[in-house]
């Protein structure tokens, strides 16, 4: 939102005091106007289809056996699971997780260097719910003109029915945003019994009245503030932009000198633009996209939809404001400078278009580190292991020599199990010769390989005692190989570790 | 205060007026609902402060309209644990030490709750993980006991502790001074012989001197072969664990004037569940019968 300040200083006398400053700007409300168009249609399917992902996703089932639950997306944080469809990632695999986000940032980037802000237009939560709440608003106060009406008007009935009905429809919208969120931390068949019978827990609860206040207070009231005042990302995605990125541009050397036109005058000497404020009116948030590049443009192509139709009634080609790159609008300009405004310009400028370049080394760079954490990101989960095996040797003491003579060290030996049943392994030490294992709880167990239980879906220590015995000349360290056998005889995991012994 | 508010030719919005080495700042209006936020912030800072201890005073400070302390909160969570685990100390009560080592939840919980309270009581002089002090503090984790390994001697010497006069079962062992009663070549005779026992003695003459001295003063106690009787605390002297040093100096030193440690009775300092979890624990350290 621009705040147009009416100071001219030149005009002031010399003498005069400072015009106060003011710091403090009041809010410009945005009565967006309906539009119909590709972008329109194009932003409609993006707000259904992901609109659509968001309620539903939580309530696909996924059938994973017994013990494990069978929701198909599923961020167990009590339990330390993220359950991703055929993906479980354990705590310590959370690098997966952040794999995923630097893939979306790293795809943010790339979308952006092509397409300009695509995603602030057309993906965003924010432009999402602040969208699907203007259709609401839309349906109940009509357009723009009998809205500011309506706000302008007396507060009658018709003013309280339309208000109260707005505003409780946004508020149930808000709960069922709300109440989707907790549906992806909890199986949702059950939270969502839970909630509605008051057995849900506060968190529950917290979360779905954070998300409800959020949800309306930033679609329905705060709009196009969050991304001119809140978001950092308008803010350092110019970054990411260059001149061969696809901006939502006015093309000026089209479109100036800009003025009325009546229906029959002739177009030549002038532009195209006939100053209709078309783009302005339909504008989310409430730019005029003709005064160029600016911050507040979330790039959702609104304008060029009202432009367009504006443009089919007077009889001129589409295109006066359109997605073009700004390495394109320079070189119409450049080609059309000596030419006199008018039609002519567009025939021109026609042959003079520079066509956008995808590959670029920016381009090139985004794609190549996109590719590359995806390469990475398959092939951890590809080899991800569901077997792990910790070995943590006793420090306190080091080593405890026995009656006889014989040393022994002792270690917490943990083994994650990440399938679904109970497995039972075999511990085997490598590196210590004569040396016997036992383990607390199955000390009748003596021998070079001891039996471990692992339960499932789950992490199962043991302390195991390595004795070495008194014949054996050891130094006072060796370098010793924990090996857990699987049931087929395979090795499951292998952790190195040292056995220690008393200086001689 | 602004000086000289301009008009900024690029933006076509003004200065705030302020310039630092020709530095000018322009004027970008925050919008005026985040001042209002921050107004809310405010009140929301005093409603608090009135609410919850905030103000400190000359003797103690403001407690808040609510009355709510921390210690409270801590120790209604403490209730909740206390209570939350009762089920299993009644369980560890009611159960035969034996069946706790068996049962593989019991066994889970005891390790876990004897860790603590080994932690907490036993680690200043056995160690933190029961390995022992030099100087007469026993380790825990050899497969040597003075007064048996079983789960059951365990947690009587737990209870009774050892040579104090709190507890009348305390277990009772005397060793008599020997440089009173043998002269100090003969003491020297009686550790080459006691020494011969590991195969470590140094002087096969003084060793033989030594043996019918053994016989006649140390045999009720440790053995006929310095293997120790468990039932009056006699110490095996025959292995490569030695209490109090094995070297022939320390030998010597404890046969002329003996050390003799002390450990309290643990019965009435801890309840009936946790001795039980800490005999389970230290039976689990790797020396347990």
């Amino acid at each position: 939102m621009r705040v147009e300040r009416k100071i001219d200083l030149a005009e002031a006398p010399a003498t005069a005091a400072p015009p106060p400053t003011r710091l403090y700007a009041d809010r410009v409300k945005v009565y967006p106007a309906r539009v119909h168009g590709r972008f329109r249609t194009a932003k409609y399917a993006v707000l259904s289809v992901s609109l659509a992902i968001y309620y539903a996703l939580p309530w696909i089932r996924w059938p994973r056996g017994e013990g494990a639950p069978d929701q198909m997306i599923l961020l167990d944080f009590a339990g330390r699971r993220f359950y991703l469809g055929p993906i479980e990632i354990w705590p310590q695999e959370i690098y997966l997780v952040t794999g995923l986000l630097i893939l979306s940032a790293v795809g943010l980037f790339l979308v952006s260097s092509l397409f300009g802000r695509v995603w602030c237009g057309y993906a965003c939560p924010q432009t999402v719910w602040t969208d699907l709440y203007m259709w609401v608003e839309r349906r109940i106060e009509g357009d723009r003109n009998a809205r500011m009406r309506l706000d302008q008007g007396p507060r009658d009935s018709a003013y309280w029915r339309k208000k109260v009905l707005k505003h409780a429809i946004w508020l149930a919208i808000a709960a069922a945003t709300g109440g989707s969120f907790v549906l992806y931390v909890q199986d949702a068949p059950t939270a969502m019994r839970e909630i509605f019978t008051g057995e849900a827990g506060a968190w529950t609860y917290t979360f779905v009245g954070l998300l409800t206040f959020t949800t309306y207070a930033l679609a329905g009231w705060a709009r196009e503030q969050v991304c001119t005042y809140m978001c950092p990302w308008p803010r350092f995605q110019a970054a990411m932009l260059d001149e061969q990125s696809l901006v939502v541009s006015y093309r000026a050397w089209r479109g100036e000198p800009r003025g009325k036109h009546k229906q029959g005058d002739p177009w030549d000497g002038r532009g195209d633009c006939i100053d209709c404020r078309q783009c302005v009116n339909v504008c989310p948030t409430g730019i005029d996209i003709r005064d160029g590049q600016q911050l507040e443009c979330i790039g959702c192509g609104l304008c060029i939809d009202a432009c367009n139709a504006v443009m089919d009634k007077v009889g001129r080609p589409r295109g006066l404001i359109a997605l073009d790159t700004l390495a394109d609008l320079e070189a119409c300009e450049r080609a059309t400078a000596a030419i006199p405004p008018g039609p002519e310009r567009v025939s021109t400028a026609a042959a003079a278009h520079a066509p956008m370049k995808l590959i670029r080394p920016r381009t090139m760079i985004y794609a190549g580190v996109l590719g590359l954490v995806a390469a990475v990101m398959l092939f951890a989960l590809a080899t991800r292991s569901v077997t792990d095996l910790s070995v943590l040797r006793d420090r306190a003491p080091v080593f405890v020599v026995l009656s006889d003579g014989a040393v022994r060290n002792a270690y917490t030996v943990k083994i994650v199990n990440k399938t679904h049943e109970p497995r039972v392994f075999t511990l085997r030490l490598d590196g210590l010769a004569g040396a016997t294992l036992a383990a607390v709880g199955t000390e009748d167990l003596v021998g070079e390989t001891i039996p471990l239980m692992a339960r499932a879906d789950g992490v199962e220590a043991h302390r195991v005692y390595v004795t070495a015995p008194a014949s054996a000349s050891l130094p006072e360290s060796t370098a010793v190989t924990f090996r857990l056998i699987d049931g087929s005889g395979r090795d499951a995991a292998r952790q190195e570790s040292v056995f220690l012994a008393p200086r001689r | 205060m602004p000086t000289k508010i301009e008009k900024d030719a690029l933006t076509g919005r003004t200065t705030t007026g302020h310039e630092w080495d020709g530095i000018k700042e322009l004027n970008t209006p925050l919008p005026k609902w985040w001042l209002y936020l921050l107004y809310a912030t405010i009140v929301w800072s005093a409603v608090w402060a009135l609410l919850f201890p905030s103000f400190p005073g000359l003797s103690g400070h403001f407690g808040g309209v609510l009355g709510w302390t921390k210690r409270e909160d801590i120790s209604r969570e403490m209730a909740q644990v206390a209570e939350s685990r009762a089920p299993m100390f009644a369980r560890i009560t009611a159960a035969d030490l034996e069946e706790i080592r068996r049962d593989p939840t019991l066994l889970r919980f005891a390790m876990a709750g004897g860790r603590v309270a080994f932690a907490d009581n036993c680690a200043p002089c056995h160690g933190s993980g029961g390995e022992g002090r030099p100087g007469g503090f026993p380790a825990l984790v050899d497969d040597e006991w003075i007064w048996g390994g079983t789960l059951d001697e365990i947690a009587f010497t737990i209870r009774h502790g050892i040579r104090n006069a709190a507890d009348e079962d305390a277990r009772q062992s005397q060793m008599p001074a020997y440089a009173q009663i043998l002269s100090w070549r003969e003491i020297e005779d009686v550790a080459e012989y006691v020494l011969s026992f590991s195969g470590r003695s140094t002087n096969a003459a003084a060793a033989q001197r030594g043996e019918t001295l053994y016989a006649e003063n140390c045999v009720p106690c440790h053995g006929e072969r310095g293997e120790g009787v468990r039932a009056v605390g006699g110490p095996a002297l025959n292995d490569a664990i030695w209490l109090y040093g094995g070297t022939k100096e320390q030998v010597v030193a404890q046969i002329a004037n003996p050390r003799l440690g002390v450990m309290p009775p643990w019965q009435g300092r801890l309840d009936e569940a946790t001795i039980r979890m800490l005999a389970v624990y230290v039976h689990t350290l790797g020396g347990g019968e």
